[in-house]
């Protein structure tokens, strides 16, 4: 039940958004095509936007591979995280994510790249980035904007919302690939 | 970040030079650094088709639309804010354009809710019950389709690289509601007036 409606939702929220914002952005008299245009072009820019951090990252972390400390920490930690059904390779994702969106991704990129992105480690990190937020750097944005200094209860339920995240990923990436 | 990035590259070289794998490591940076480009410019793709559409979304006024939608969730969720305030129409907003995955339009929104926040602040310097949960509610992904981890995933050559959105929209949405539920439950703990949880923990 669940599996099927997951696996609807992913067949078709990009085809039909694709075909219902337009028609509607028509019906509006928007001048679609023009605004498309105008939006893709800032698509580009994000990519390359995104690359020094990705990079820094990857780079980072292929040498942490490449050097043996990453299989060490995995045969360290291995035992509890397969307990917790996180591959060794996702918790840089883990470890990151709250602190930062570039390193996040960079750590998925990783992923990615050494686990590929059809296995059970490529899709959950893919579902553990796409699900949680960088919470630090939310709260030191938003807070900071004003300058509230006691955070109160933002940030324990901040890290909680990452937490219920990560784990909600772990059961639905099961649930549904499993 | 500063720390942990140095951190990771010192740890490396010093595992390789420890476990005699010197040779390995210099010939995985350059490839890592390859990597990286080679992913962000497969990125590009996913990223100019959702971005443009996004773009489409904007003009047709679907922000706006999703905001009404979105409003009547956001009063209940704060109703020590007045419905009329500034601060409502700010957050209703922030949360309409994470929504579309509008990152740099939800930013100002999100800030300009803040702001109006802080007006109702009898306290300054100490956050209200409602910037906590707003800022609780920012820090969960709410967004409808994750284009980025798309566009890396058609980037790293998937299969079908939409295939998680489902799972990855629930997970969101869970988190979410974790934010939103202890942000409320955590709000009696974290007494106003002082620095952390009051004495005892009790509320």
């Amino acid at each position: 039940m669940l599996r099927a409606a997951l696996e609807a939702v992913s067949a078709l929220a990009v085809p039909l958004l694709l075909a219902a914002i337009p028609l509607y952005a028509l019906v509006r008299k928007v001048n679609v095509y023009a605004a498309f245009l105008e939006g893709a072009k800032e698509g580009f820019a994000t990519a390359v936007r995104i690359l020094p951090a990705l990079l820094a990252v990857v780079v980072a972390l292929g040498m942490l591979d490449a050097s043996g400390a990453l299989g060490a920490a995995g045969r360290l930690l291995g035992p509890l995280l397969a307990r917790l059904s996180i591959p060794a390779p996702v918790l840089p994702i883990v470890l990151v994510r709250p602190l930062s969106g570039g390193a996040a991704l960079g750590a998925l990129a990783e992923v990615l790249r050494q686990e590929g992105p059809d296995g059970y480690a490529g899709r959950l990190a893919s579902v553990m980035a796409g699900s949680t937020e960088t919470t630090f750097y939310v709260l030191a944005v938003y807070m900071g904007a004003v300058g509230v200094k006691r955070y109160r209860q933002a940030l324990p339920a901040g890290i909680l919302a990452d937490l219920v995240g990560f784990a909600a990923s772990v059961l639905l990436v099961r649930a549904v690939f499993g | 970040m500063s720390y942990i990035w140095v951190l990771l590259l010192a740890l490396s070289v010093a595992t390789a030079a420890a476990s005699g794998r010197m040779s390995e490591l210099a010939a995985a940076i350059p490839a890592a650094a390859q990597s990286a480009v080679t992913l962000s410019l497969g990125l590009a793709g996913v990223l100019t088709l959702w971005l443009g559409l996004m773009k489409v979304a904007e003009r047709a006024g679907l922000v706006a639309l999703l905001a009404r939608l979105c409003r009547p969730l956001l009063r209940r969720l704060f109703p020590e804010v007045p419905a009329d305030h500034p601060a409502m129409g700010a957050m209703v907003m922030n949360v309409a354009a994470n929504l579309l995955g509008l990152g740099n339009a939800a930013t100002p929104f999100g800030l300009e809710a803040m702001r109006r926040l802080e007006e109702l602040n009898p306290e300054p310097g100490t956050a209200t019950d409602a910037q906590a949960l707003f800022c609780a509610l920012n820090s969960s992904s709410l967004q409808l389709v994750p284009a980025t981890v798309m566009g890396l995933r058609a980037a790293a050559g998937a299969r079908n690289p939409a295939d998680v959105i489902g799972p990855t929209l629930l997970a969101s949405a869970l988190s979410a509601c974790a934010a939103v539920l202890s942000a409320k439950l955590l709000a009696r703990l974290y007494r106003r007036g002082g620095a952390g949880p009051a004495p005892g923990g009790g509320p």
